[in-house]
């Protein structure tokens, strides 16, 4: 059965497996846990080594590696032609909806020229007869 | 967010490539650094940076300012990084580089706990580098840049659980490796 940490009374090996989990607060554990750790000398070394592993690893984040020369010279160029393919492709869509708008104008001139031609025929066509 | 980089949030938003651009001298090390501690290496680390500026530019409009900007950065920079590893996982037949040399920038005055904390920092980086890429991923998140799980799992594709029981995993693994307890370095010599 698996444990379970907030009702059973944990042994010293379930324990040892919760450790790394509360390696960053042993205060949020549940009280059975801190009390095994209270008085375990095992559990409370592990607990140790876990925080001297958790120290080690936030002290890197003040570590900063030197990327290569050259290379943020490269993202901006990188970010620039990026920008110029944009710039492109919006003026290119601007100019088709231009030409698509332009021949859908002439479209419906020539449609409502055609209209009026077609009704003077027929009004034409009426008064003659 | 420090104010100078809001400012320069603010006006890269509206369109200022120039502000965009300073957005990238002052975060570009250290998001470089975080490539490199997730894949590795310098030529993965350095395609991964380019393409998580350029996905960070392209999507400025969706960042809310509710964090900082280095943060929505290290986000996309984690995601990126996924992306290259699994990529990697695929065609695998890299070997883990040996000759990458972590530069220190700082600098001591007590020589001898200058080389005591250089030394355990050394062993912590090859450690971590011996890790698996889906542990390691995790654990430089969490518990290097301070990523919620939440955070750490949306942008590796996981779950939040699978996050946590890596997170578990990477760090036991780690202190077996770097602190083991009496009994434990001679399991690990058998």
């Amino acid at each position: 059965m698996p444990f379970d940490s907030a009702v059973s009374t944990p042994t010293c090996d379930e324990i040892v497996s919760l450790l790394s989990d509360y390696a960053d607060g042993i205060e949020t554990a549940p009280d059975n846990v801190r009390k095994h750790v209270d008085s375990c000398i095992r559990c409370q070394a592990e607990l140790v080594q876990y925080r001297r592993l958790l120290r080690g690893l936030h002290n890197l984040r003040t570590e900063v590696l030197e990327p290569a020369p050259g290379h943020l010279t490269a993202v901006l160029a990188h970010l620039e032609a990026a920008g110029e393919r944009s710039a492109v492709r919006s003026m290119l869509s601007g100019r088709r909806v231009a030409y698509v708008g332009g021949i859908a104008l002439a479209t419906a001139a020539a449609g409502a020229a055609g209209a009026v031609v077609l009704a003077g025929r027929a009004r034409r066509r009426a008064l003659a007869s | 967010m420090t104010p100078d980089l809001a400012d320069r949030v603010t006006a890269a938003k509206a369109g200022d490539r120039s502000a965009f651009d300073d957005l990238v001298r002052a975060t570009h090390a250290d998001a470089y650094t975080l490539a490199f501690r997730l894949v590795g290496n310098e030529e993965d680390s350095r395609d991964v940076v380019q393409e998580a500026y350029l996905r960070a530019y392209k999507s400025l409009g969706k960042f809310r300012e509710d964090a900082a900007f280095s943060t929505w950065l290290y986000r996309i920079v984690a995601n990126c990084s996924s992306t290259a590893l699994s990529k990697r996982s695929r065609h695998r037949h890299d070997v883990l580089d040996e000759e990458a040399i972590i530069e220190d920038t700082r600098v001591e005055n007590d020589p001898v706990a200058h080389n005591e904390a250089l030394a355990e920092r050394d062993r912590l980086t090859a450690a971590l580098e011996d890790l698996p890429d889906a542990l390691r991923s995790v654990v430089v998140l969490r518990d290097v840049y301070d990523l919620p799980h939440e955070a750490i799992a949306a942008e590796l594709g996981i779950s939040e659980a699978n996050a946590k029981v890596r997170l578990h995993r990477a760090r036991r693994k780690l202190r077996e490796t770097l602190y083991p307890l009496r009994g434990e370095d001679q399991a690990h010599a058998v």
